[in-house]
């Protein structure tokens, strides 16, 4: 592996104002931008002879729905040449638009439809920018934190219309999401089972 | 008069024996040429990653058995190696050489699935005979170590779940020394076929900067001829002792990838060997309690042993404010997971790189221009399992 300070000196002075902080963690560097500036850096870090970085290995998105900025844009990054891994990522908030880098490396593609489909983050000038994972006709953004583990519908097939049909899920018993941290009070559902009782008596 | 020839469109899948589970390839075809693929993936679709934000760490482990369930213990490897890195911890060397044995077995494993069934996709039958009855030994290797032939859940933080039962190491010693056979007889039965080599010999070439672009790891982009392997190149656990060749490929076509697979099964033979005759007796897991479990007979004796074991079955381990990308060589790719940590017991996001996802991507420019028929030898030689494409 070559010198991952001296990598990261070279980018900070070849990008200067682009570069709003970089981090060496766990052998690889992370590295924040602005979102303007997404095209700029990527054709550097691919191209530049001292980064090289020519395989985008992949694109994701992380979900913090209590900022502002609700949506952190990861890239990663991996060269052969050099032996070294780039994580590239910025924020934007929930109804951004930003540019698509598939014209930069055609394998973004289907990450960035794969980030469209579970965050909801739209491309610019993406060729092909249709769901991926999810059913065909299905609604809403599924690794979104504010998105029920359990979903929203169900599918069956129904005898009486002899098709499969989506209804809203039915659960036969409340989803268990028991709380460790604070043992006495038991879990949420109880709690709030609890105080509309109270509140009834 | 003229004619209006209109191109035809073709579904195949998701019920097609050659698309290798649920593919809906869709392809736009000019009389036997194919002009365009678009394949509709997401029919396996189960929400691992939600799933995994919603578990303890240790509640994870399984789901990562059902990505690639060709070859399951590969991929729990990557997320045992991304917490110990978050939460600094040693991995016993025994246990560091049990691990690289069984995803060397599971290496083996998934190239003789592809290898034969590809095989199958040209029209041989009889590799995969000969190839799933070896697999079913590996497997019971499998069942004897973690419990289970298929979903292991045998990979923890820190080593493995449990160490190996008496007489394993020997059965698996003897593998080694008959399976060689089995190798040269798979391949007097293709290496050399003339059927074989015209169905694959120059089909779904794949040059170097293509190879690259398009995000390629594993067998496809070494079948380009690209010495990249994440083992030789970033080794964890302790690969960095043992002593193994990369195969790589010249022409980057579907017959190169499958020589490929070939030879690294006879060095992933050579690893296992070298990891059972380095193998000694001790401990199998990290000696702290706060992240494996203690032993089940010191529950009867000792306060803190119970108190270890009941927190870490209720609430888990707790692994600091961090964030990770790793990644370790699985025999389709590289298989990463990159894993953000709250300080909570649950992994905040857990992003899963799967290799097969973006060698699905490629097929329409793998198979531009090809017939029809080369549609499964291309598909084959990708080496998709929808599992880990899906996820």
């Amino acid at each position: 592996m070559s010198d991952l300070n001296y990598l990261e000196k070279k980018i900070n002075s070849e990008l200067t104002t682009k570069i709003k902080k970089t981090e060496i963690k766990h052998g690889q560097i992370f590295i924040e931008i602005d979102k303007e500036d997404i095209i700029d850096v990527i054709l550097f870090l691919k191209t530049n002879k001292d980064a090289k970085f020519q395989q985008l290995i992949d694109i994701t998105v992380v979900d913090y729905p209590e900022e502002n900025q609700r949506f952190k844009v990861v890239y990663l990054f991996l060269s052969h040449e050099l032996n070294q891994r780039i994580i590239l990522s910025y924020f934007i908030s929930e109804n951004e638009l930003i540019s698509s880098i598939t014209s930069i490396f055609p394998s973004a593609n289907w990450m960035e439809r794969e980030v469209y489909d579970m965050y909801g983050v739209n491309f610019k000038d993406h060729p092909d920018l249709r769901r991926i994972l999810t059913d065909y006709g299905f609604e809403g953004h599924p690794l979104r934190k504010d998105f029920p583990l359990t979903g929203h519908t169900e599918v069956r097939y129904s005898e009486e219309k002899k098709k499969v049909i989506n209804e809203p899920v039915k659960l036969e018993q409340n989803y268990r999401n028991f709380d460790y941290e604070s043992p006495w009070e038991g879990t949420k559902y109880i709690k709030e089972l609890k105080e509309n009782n109270d509140k009834k008596n | 008069m003229t004619k209006k020839i209109k191109n035809l469109n073709l579904n195949f899948g998701p019920q097609h024996p050659a698309a290798h589970g649920v593919l809906r390839l869709i392809l736009e075809l000019d009389g036997e040429v194919v002009e365009k693929a678009d394949p509709h993936i997401g029919l396996l679709h189960r929400g691992t990653e939600k799933l995994i934000e919603n578990k303890t760490y240790m509640q994870a482990v399984p789901y990562f058995d059902r990505l690639d369930y060709v070859a399951p213990m590969n991929q729990e490897h990557a997320f045992a190696l991304a917490i110990e890195k978050m939460l600094n911890i040693e991995v016993p060397i025994r246990a560091q050489f049990i691990r690289v044995m069984f995803c060397e077995i599971g290496r083996i494993l998934s190239h003789i699935l592809n290898v034969t069934t590809q095989a199958l996709d040209v029209g041989a039958l009889t590799p995969s005979l000969w190839g799933f009855e070896e697999r079913e030994t590996l497997m019971t290797f499998y069942e004897r170590a973690s419990g289970s032939r298929l979903h292991a859940n045998y990979f923890r933080a820190g080593g493995v779940h449990q160490d190996l039962p008496a007489g394993l190491e020997e059965d698996i010693a003897k593998f080694c020394e008959s399976f060689p056979k089995i190798i040269n007889d798979l391949e007097n039965l293709l290496t050399d076929n003339r059927i074989f080599k015209q169905r694959n010999v120059d089909i779904g070439i794949v040059s170097k900067e293509d190879a690259l672009d398009y995000s390629f790891t594993g067998v496809m982009i070494r079948g380009s001829g690209v010495p990249w392997d994440l083992r030789k190149s970033q080794p964890y656990d302790c690969y960095e002792q043992l002593q193994f060749k990369i195969p790589i490929g010249k022409n980057g076509d579907c017959y190169d990838r499958y020589l490929c697979r070939i030879e690294e099964m006879k060095e992933s033979i050579s690893i296992i060997k070298q990891c059972l005759s380095k193998m000694e007796k001790g401990p199998i897991k990290s000696l702290d309690g706060k992240i494996t479990p203690p032993p089940k007979k010191d529950l009867k004796k000792s306060m803190e042993a119970l108190i270890h074991h009941f927190k870490l079955f209720t609430e888990g381990y707790r692994v600091p404010k961090d964030e990770i990308y790793t990644a370790v060589e699985a025999p389709k790719g590289e298989f990463g997971v990159y894993l953000i940590s709250d300080g909570s017991s649950k992994p905040y996001k857990c992003k899963i790189r799967a290799p097969g996802f973006s060698h699905l991507q490629s097929m329409d420019y793998l198979i531009k221009g090809h017939m029809l028929a080369d549609v499964p030898a291309v598909l084959g030689s990708l080496d998709i399992v929808f599992g880990e494409v899906d996820r």
